[in-house]
C-alpha cells in the first residue's frame, strides 16, 4: 500500500499497461523492428544495391543443412522459356554455396557513421547469391529490401506523427485554450479536411512533386503531405482534453493561486492529458505508415532507388505478377505486423491513460 | 426539423465553396502552365496543334490570368454549363469521362456500406453483450488483423486465391461477354457476381473499425443507470437491450458515418487500381500520373462533393434518431 | 412482507472480489416505510439492488435469502434464490416491486419520451399495447402532481427539469401498482424543497395506494420525517434497527449515536446578536454577472444572456462567518467566484478593505494588479476529487501560490500548515489519490490558507462529504478562523450547516438577494416568502416533531 501512495503517475500507467498482454507484445514487437531497421546493414545479407539480372523473380531458397558443407543452397541460374515466356530457374545441384554466420560481404554504415561489412548471415563467398525469400524484379534480395525498406516505412510514421502533433498541438492547443472565435475558425477548418477523402487530395498534392527531385526531398515532402492532413484527429483530441482540463476545478485553482498562463498550460494542463495524447500518437503512427504504403504502392509516393516497404509492393501491382511470383507480397507482412503492433500498443496506452479512471476490463 | 435541415443545408455551402477551391489549386499545383507542357508532349510525339487552337484553350481556361480569374472561369462553367473542361490525354470533356464512370463507383459505394453496416451491427451488438466470451475474442482478433491489412494487400490475396483455387480472373466489375454489352439482366447477374470481392476488401476495414466503436459504446452503454430502470421494469434481456443501449450507442455510430464515406473512396481508388475496376479511382490515378489536371480536378471536385453531400445525410439521419439533436441539446 | 437473511453481497474488482454486504438481517412490515441509512460504503444500495437481482454483471449475491410475500396470503419465494436474468424475477420487477433510483436524468432514456418509457411497463406485464394506455400513463403522470400531464406524455426527459423528472420515475415505478416500492435516495440529487415535495409525495400516495416504502438514504433528517422503522447500516453490516422513535432517542449503538450527533440542533435562541457589526472587509455593492453562450453555427449565431447575478448587495464584516444560500442555478457560486475573480463581474462592485485600511475595488482590477489579492483572498472548493491536480504531490499542490510568488522558505512552511490541518508531515510526498474525500479536503483547506489569506471563500466546502466527515471540517474551520482571524464567506445550499457555523446568512433566489440578516434573525424569523418555503422545506431531524409543521409553497 505504501507503494501505491508514492506512486507516480508515470509509475501507475506503466503498471497498468503491464498488465495488458497484448500491448506488451506489441511493445516488444516494436523494439524489435526498430532496432532491425537500425542494424539493417549488418542483418541483411546483401548490400541496399546488390542485384544479379539473372535471378530475377527467383523463387525463394530454403537453407539444407550437411556436416559436410554447413548450412548450404545450391546455386541457380534463371532464363526465359522461349515459348512461355516464363522466368525459370534450374537448380545446380553439382555446386553448393555454402552459408554462415558472421560472414564478410558488402560494405555497409551502421546508422549513418559506423562502416562495417560484416553480415549476420549470408554465403561464405561474397560473389555468390542467396536468397531467403526470393528475389525482386531487378534480382535483389527481397529480405535485404525489406530490412532496407524497414528504415524508412518505419521513420516516416514516426516523423509524420511528429510534426502532425506539432500542428496539432498547436492549432488543437490554441483552440482549446483561446476558444472564441478562433476555436471556431480552427473548428471548421478541421471539419472541412475532415469531410473530404484525403488520398485524392495526398494523390493530387504528391502528384505534383516534381520527378527530378532526390529521394530525400521526396521523403521529406511525403512526410509533410502526409502530415498537413493527418493533423486534424490529433487536434481534435488535444482540443478536447484542454476543453475538459480547462474546465477542472484544479486549474481554476492554480489559476487563483497567482499561477502565470504559461505555467498553467505546461504545469498543471499539459501533464494531466499528456498520456492521452501519447495514445492518439501511437495509434495515428500505424495509419501513417499505411497511408506511405499506398501512396508509394500507387507510384505516387516514394520511387526507386528509395527503398520503401511501398515502394517493394510497386512490384506486386497486378494479379499476374502476384500468382507468379508471390514471395513479392512478403513486405506487405511486415508492414501488417508494424502495424498491428502500434494498435496494440496504442490500445494499452488508451486503456491504461488514465489511471484514476474507471477500471477497464 | 425543417429549420434543423435548412441551417445544415447552409452549413454545407461554404464547405462546398473550400472544396472547389481546393481541387482548383490540385489543377494548378504542377509547375509551369499545363497546356504548354501538354503541347510539348504531343510535339514530341510527332503531333502539332493548331496555334489557333491552342490560341482558343488559352482564352477557354482563362490561363496567363490570376489565381482567381481562372477559378471563376473554372467553377462558372462547371456551375453553369456542367462543362468541367477537356481532358487533354483523352480528348473528351472531363463530365462525360466522369459520368461514364460514376454509377458503378456510386453502385460500389453503396453495395460496400451496406455490407459494412449488415457485418458490423450484429456482429458489435454481439460482441458487447456476450463480452470475454470466445466469439467475442474472435470478432476483436479478426478486427483487429482487418484493421491492420492495406486494403490493396486483401484485394491481391483475394485475387491470388481466385486464381489458385478457382482458376477465375477476379479482375474488373464484368466478364469479357458483358463488359461492352448494353445492359440486361444478364449483365446486373453478371455484375452482382463480380461485386462481391471489391466490396468485401472495401469493406474490411471499415466493418472492423465499426465492430470496435460499436463494441465499446455499447459496453458503456450497458452499464449506465437507464439501463437498470429499465431492467427494474422487467424488460426480457434482448428486449431491453435493443430498445435502450443500442439505441443510444447507434447514435455516435451515425454521426460518425459520414467519415467513413471518405475513407471509402480512399479505399476504392487503391482497390480499384489493383482489381482493375472501371470506377473513377483509376481514372483519377491515370490523370494524376498524366497530368491531366482537368481531369483530376473535376474527379476530386465530385469525389469531395459527394463525401460533403453523404455527411450531410448522415447529420439529418442522427437527427431524425436522437431526439437531442433535434432540440438543439446535445 | 420482505424478509432478508444473511444477505451477502460482492463485487469483482480489480483487486479481487470486495464483499459489500456482508450478512444483512432485516425485516420488511406490510405497510410501514422502511428507511435504511448508512453513509457512502455502507452497502445500502447493494442491499435494495440485490432485492431485484439488479447488481450488474460484476455483483451477485454471494449468500443469504431474500423472503418475499406479495400479498398476506400469498406464497413466499426466495428472490435471492431467483436467475437473474430469468423470468420468474422479471415477474416481480415493475410489477410486484417498484424501483426508484437517485438520478432522475441518467435513470431515464434520453432519447425515448417518458409516455413510451412508462407504457412500456404495461404492455410488458399487462399485454397493453401503448396506444391504448395512453390514457393510463396520462393519469398516471397526472397523480404523481405533473401539471399538463396530457403534453408532457410526449416529453423527452431532458425537457422536463429534475423534480419532474423524478415524478415521472416514480409514475413508471408505480403505474404496475405494485405492493413494494423501493427507492434508493430518490431526493438526493435534488434541491431542498423540491426534496421536501417529492417526500411528501411519497407518504402521500403511500398512504392512498397503500404500499409498503423502502427508503435508501444517507440524511438523517429525511429519516425522521417520513420513517416508520430504521435501519442503519455501516460498511456492509446491520448497526442497529427498530422504530424510528427508538432509534432517534434510544440509540444503542455507538456508531449510531455518533450519527445522531452530527445532527443539527436546532437551537435558533441560543446565539445572541451581535453588538455592533465590525468593519466590513468586503463591500459588495450592486454586482452582476451576465454569461454570454452563442451556439449555433456562423450563419445561426444565437446569443443567449443569461444573468446569474443581478444586481447583489451585501456586506462582509471581518472576522465573521457569512453564510450565501440557495438552491441550485440561484447564482451563489458564481457570485463567489466573482469574489475571487475567477469571473469578471459585468458590473457592480467588489470593496475589499486592505490591511492598511485602503480599501480596492477588486471588480475592475486586471489580472496583474490582481496578485497581491489572490494571495488574501482564498477559495476552498467542493469537489475533493477535482480540484486537487492528481499529477502533482500534496506538497506540490499546497506549496503552489508560495512557489509562484517566489517564496523562500517554501517547504517549511507547507509543512508546518499541513500539521495544522491534521494531517502527518509524510503526507507530502504522496500523491492525492492516496487520501480519502475528507483528507483531501483538509489538503484544500491547507492550500487556501498557506498564502495567508483574510478572506476564504468555501463553495460547498463540505457538501460532497460524508456527514459524521463533515463534522470534523467544520470544526477545524472555525479552529482555523479563531487561531488566524480569518473571514470566511461560506456559500452552500444546505441551511442546517449554514445555521451551524455562520453569523450572518445571505439569502438567494434567481441571481438576487431576497433576504439578508443574522442567522438569528433570518431563520428565527424569515420575512420573505422565499425563505420561508425554503425553511420549511428543510426535513427536521426529530421524529417527534413530524407533521407539526406545514409545508410552505413558493413561486416567485
Amino acid at each position: 500500500m505504501a507503494t501505491v501512495e508514492r506512486a507516480s503517475q508515470r509509475t501507475l500507467i506503466w503498471r497498468r499497461f503491464r498488465k495488458h498482454r497484448l500491448a506488451m507484445v506489441g511493445l516488444w514487437l516494436l523494439g524489435l523492428m526498430y532496432a532491425a531497421a537500425a542494424l539493417a546493414g549488418f542483418l541483411a545479407p546483401f548490400g541496399k544495391d546488390s542485384h544479379s539480372s539473372d535471378h530475377a523473380y527467383q523463387p525463394p531458397q530454403i537453407p539444407s543443412f550437411s556436416f559436410e558443407h554447413g548450412f548450404y543452397v545450391h546455386p541457380t541460374a534463371g532464363r526465359t522459356d522461349p515459348e512461355t515466356l516464363e522466368q525459370v530457374f534450374t537448380e545446380d545441384t553439382s555446386r553448393v554455396v555454402e552459408l554462415g554466420f558472421f560472414v564478410k560481404g558488402d560494405p555497409y554504415t551502421l546508422l549513418g557513421f559506423i562502416p562495417g561489412d560484416v553480415h549476420l548471415f549470408g554465403p561464405e563467398d561474397p560473389g555468390e547469391r542467396f536468397y531467403l525469400l526470393g528475389a525482386d524484379r531487378t534480382g535483389a534480395d527481397l529480405l535485404s529490401k525489406i530490412f532496407f525498406g524497414s528504415q524508412i516505412s518505419l521513420s516516416i510514421g514516426l516523423v509524420g506523427v511528429g510534426m502532425s502533433l506539432v500542428l496539432g498541438l498547436l492549432l488543437g492547443g490554441v483552440s482549446g485554450y483561446f476558444g472564441g472565435w478562433v476555436d471556431l475558425v480552427i473548428q471548421r477548418v478541421i471539419e472541412f479536411i475532415m469531410s473530404i477523402p484525403t488520398l485524392p487530395l495526398w494523390l493530387g498534392l504528391a502528384a505534383a512533386i516534381p520527378p527530378q527531385w532526390g529521394p530525400l526531398q521526396t521523403y521529406f515532402i511525403i512526410t509533410v503531405i502526409l502530415s498537413l492532413l493527418g493533423w486534424t484527429s490529433l487536434a481534435r483530441v488535444i482540443r478536447g482534453r484542454f476543453l475538459q482540463v480547462r474546465g477542472e476545478d484544479h486549474v481554476l485553482a492554480a489559476q487563483l493561486d497567482g499561477v502565470p498562463k504559461s505555467r498553467i498550460i505546461f504545469r498543471h494542463m499539459l501533464p494531466s492529458f499528456a498520456s492521452h495524447v501519447i495514445a492518439t500518437v501511437s495509434l495515428s503512427v500505424p495509419t501513417m505508415i499505411l497511408a506511405e504504403t499506398s501512396l508509394s504502392f500507387l507510384g505516387l509516393g516514394l520511387r526507386a532507388p528509395a527503398i520503401s516497404w511501398g515502394v517493394l509492393l510497386q512490384d506486386a501491382q497486378s494479379v499476374r505478377t502476384v500468382v507468379t511470383a508471390p514471395w513479392l507480397m512478403m513486405p506487405a507482412v511486415a508492414v501488417v505486423l508494424a502495424v498491428v503492433a502500434f494498435n496494440f500498443v496504442g490500445d494499452g496506452l488508451r486503456d491504461s491513460a488514465d489511471p484514476y479512471g474507471k477500471r477497464s476490463s | 426539423m425543417i429549420r434543423f435541415v435548412l441551417l445544415r443545408l447552409l452549413h454545407v455551402v461554404p464547405i462546398l465553396v473550400a472544396i472547389s477551391i481546393v481541387a482548383f489549386f490540385i489543377i494548378q499545383l504542377p509547375p509551369g502552365d499545363f497546356l504548354s507542357t501538354h503541347v510539348a508532349a504531343l510535339e514530341g510525339r510527332g503531333e502539332s496543334l493548331d496555334p489557333a487552337y491552342i490560341q482558343a484553350l488559352r482564352e477557354r481556361y482563362g490561363l496567363g490570368d490570376p489565381f482567381w480569374i481562372q477559378y471563376w472561369k473554372w467553377i462558372t462553367n462547371i456551375l453553369l454549363h456542367g462543362d468541367f473542361g477537356q481532358s487533354f490525354e483523352f480528348r473528351r470533356p472531363v463530365a462525360g469521362l466522369i459520368g461514364e464512370r460514376l454509377p458503378l463507383t456510386l453502385t460500389l459505394g453503396i453495395a460496400t456500406l451496406v455490407f459494412t453496416w449488415a457485418v458490423a451491427l450484429p456482429a458489435g451488438i454481439y460482441s458487447a453483450r456476450k463480452q470475454h466470451s470466445w466469439i467475442d475474442y474472435a470478432i476483436s482478433g479478426i478486427g483487429f488483423v482487418a484493421l491492420a491489412v492495406p486494403a490493396f494487400l486483401t484485394a491481391l490475396v483475394l485475387a491470388y486465391l481466385g486464381f489458385e483455387f478457382f482458376g477465375q480472373s477476379v479482375g474488373g466489375l464484368f466478364s469479357p461477354e458483358y463488359a461492352n454489352a448494353p445492359w440486361s439482366l444478364g449483365k446486373l447477374a453478371d455484375l452482382l457476381q463480380h461485386l462481391w470481392i471489391p466490396v468485401v476488401v472495401l469493406g474490411l476495414a471499415g466493418t472492423a473499425g465499426i465492430i470496435r466503436i460499436t463494441r465499446a459504446n455499447l459496453l458503456d452503454e450497458l452499464h449506465k443507470p437507464y439501463v437498470v430502470t429499465a431492467r427494474a421494469k422487467g424488460l426480457p434481456e434482448g428486449r431491453l437491450t435493443r430498445k435502450y443501449p443500442v439505441r443510444i450507442a447507434l447514435n455516435p455510430f451515425i454521426s460518425t458515418a459520414g467519415w467513413h464515406l471518405p475513407s471509402l473512396f480512399d479505399g476504392e481508388i487503391i482497390v480499384a487500381q489493383v482489381l482493375a475496376l472501371g470506377t473513377i479511382g483509376p481514372l483519377l490515378l491515370q490523370a494524376l500520373k498524366s497530368q491531366d489536371m482537368y481531369l483530376a480536378g473535376g474527379i476530386i471536385l465530385i469525389v469531395a462533393v459527394l463525401t460533403v453531400v453523404g455527411t450531410l445525410l448522415s447529420d439529418i439521419l442522427l437527427a431524425v434518431a436522437d431526439p437531442r439533436v433535434r432540440f438543439g441539446k446535445a | 412482507m420482505l424478509e432478508i437473511r444473511d444477505l451477502r453481497v460482492s463485487f469483482d474488482g480489480d483487486d479481487g472480489e470486495v464483499r459489500a454486504v456482508d450478512g444483512v438481517d432485516l425485516t420488511l412490515e406490510r405497510g410501514r416505510t422502511l428507511c435504511v441509512v448508512g453513509e457512502s460504503g455502507s452497502g445500502k444500495s447493494a442491499t435494495a439492488r440485490a432485492i431485484l437481482q439488479l447488481l450488474g454483471p460484476a455483483g451477485r449475491v454471494a449468500g443469504g435469502r431474500i423472503l418475499h410475500r406479495p400479498l398476506p396470503d400469498s406464497d413466499v419465494t426466495d428472490l435471492a434464490a431467483l436467475d437473474p436474468m430469468g423470468p420468474a424475477i422479471r415477474a416481480v420487477r415493475g410489477r410486484e416491486i417498484g424501483l426508484v433510483f437517485q438520478e432522475p436524468s441518467a435513470s431515464l432514456s434520453p432519447v425515448h419520451t417518458i409516455g413510451n418509457q412508462i407504457a412500456e411497463v404495461l404492455a410488458v406485464h399487462e399485454g397493453i399495447k401503448p396506444r391504448d394506455s395512453r390514457e393510463r400513463v396520462i393519469q398516471e403522470l397526472r397523480r404523481v402532481g405533473i401539471p399538463r400531464a396530457e403534453e408532457r406524455v410526449d416529453a423527452y426527459t431532458f425537457q422536463l427539469s429534475g423534480g419532474m423528472r423524478q415524478r415521472a420515475a416514480i409514475a413508471m415505478a408505480l403505474i404496475c401498482r405494485p405492493s413494494l416500492l423501493i427507492a434508493d435516495e430518490p431526493t438526493t440529487a435534488l434541491d431542498v424543497t423540491t426534496q421536501a415535495q417529492i417526500l411528501d409525495l411519497l407518504a402521500e400516495l403511500k398512504e392512498s395506494l397503500g404500499m409498503t416504502l423502502m427508503f435508501i438514504t444517507h440524511d438523517l433528517g429525511v429519516v425522521a420525517e417520513i420513517a416508520d422503522d430504521v435501519v442503519v447500516m455501516r460498511k456492509g453490516k446491520v448497526v442497529e434497527a427498530g422504530t424510528v422513535e427508538q432509534v432517534f432517542h434510544e440509540p444503542e449503538h455507538d456508531y449510531t449515536r455518533a450519527l445522531l450527533a452530527t445532527l443539527p440542533q436546532r437551537d435558533t435562541a441560543a446565539r445572541a446578536a451581535d453588538e455592533a457589526p465590525p468593519e466590513p472587509l468586503l463591500r459588495i455593492k450592486d454586482l452582476r454577472m451576465t454569461f454570454e453562450t452563442s451556439s449555433g453555427s456562423i450563419f445561426s449565431r444565437k446569443r443567449e444572456r443569461v444573468e446569474a447575478v443581478g444586481g447583489v448587495s451585501f456586506d462582509v464584516p471581518e472576522g465573521s462567518t457569512v453564510g450565501l444560500v440557495g438552491e441550485s442555478g440561484c447564482g451563489k457560486t458564481t457570485l463567489g467566484r466573482c469574489v475571487v475573480r475567477a469571473y469578471r463581474p459585468t458590473a457592480g462592485e467588489i470593496l475589499y478593505r486592505r490591511s492598511d485600511g485602503a480599501v480596492v475595488d477588486l471588480a475592475t482590477l486586471p489580472g496583474r494588479d490582481l496578485l497581491p489579492y489572490r494571495r488574501e483572498i482564498r477559495m476552498v472548493f467542493q469537489d475533493p476529487y477535482g480540484s486537487l491536480n492528481p499529477r502533482m504531490t500534496v506538497g506540490q499542490v499546497v506549496g503552489e501560490p508560495l512557489v509562484v510568488s517566489g517564496v523562500e522558505d517554501v517547504e517549511d512552511r507547507v509543512a508546518a500548515m499541513i500539521e495544522k490541518v491534521g494531517l502527518p508531515r509524510a503526507a507530502l510526498n504522496r500523491y492525492p489519490h492516496a487520501f480519502s474525500g475528507g483528507e483531501r479536503q483538509r489538503i484544500g483547506i491547507a492550500r487556501a490558507l498557506i498564502s495567508e489569506p483574510r478572506l476564504v471563500i468555501a463553495d460547498e466546502a463540505v457538501s460532497a462529504l460524508d456527514v459524521s466527515i463533515r463534522g470534523q471540517i467544520l470544526d477545524l474551520m472555525a479552529e482555523l478562523q479563531r487561531d488566524l482571524g480569518l473571514t470566511y464567506l461560506f456559500v452552500s445550499h444546505d441551511l442546517s450547516v449554514v445555521e451551524k457555523v455562520c453569523d450572518r446568512v445571505v439569502v438567494m433566489y434567481f441571481g438576487k438577494v431576497v433576504e439578508e440578516g443574522t442567522v438569528a434573525e433570518v431563520f428565527g424569523d424569515p420575512k420573505h416568502g422565499y425563505t420561508r418555503a425554503l425553511l420549511s422545506a428543510v426535513p427536521v431531524p426529530d421524529p417527534d416533531l413530524r407533521d407539526t409543521r406545514e409545508r410552505l409553497a413558493y413561486s416567485g
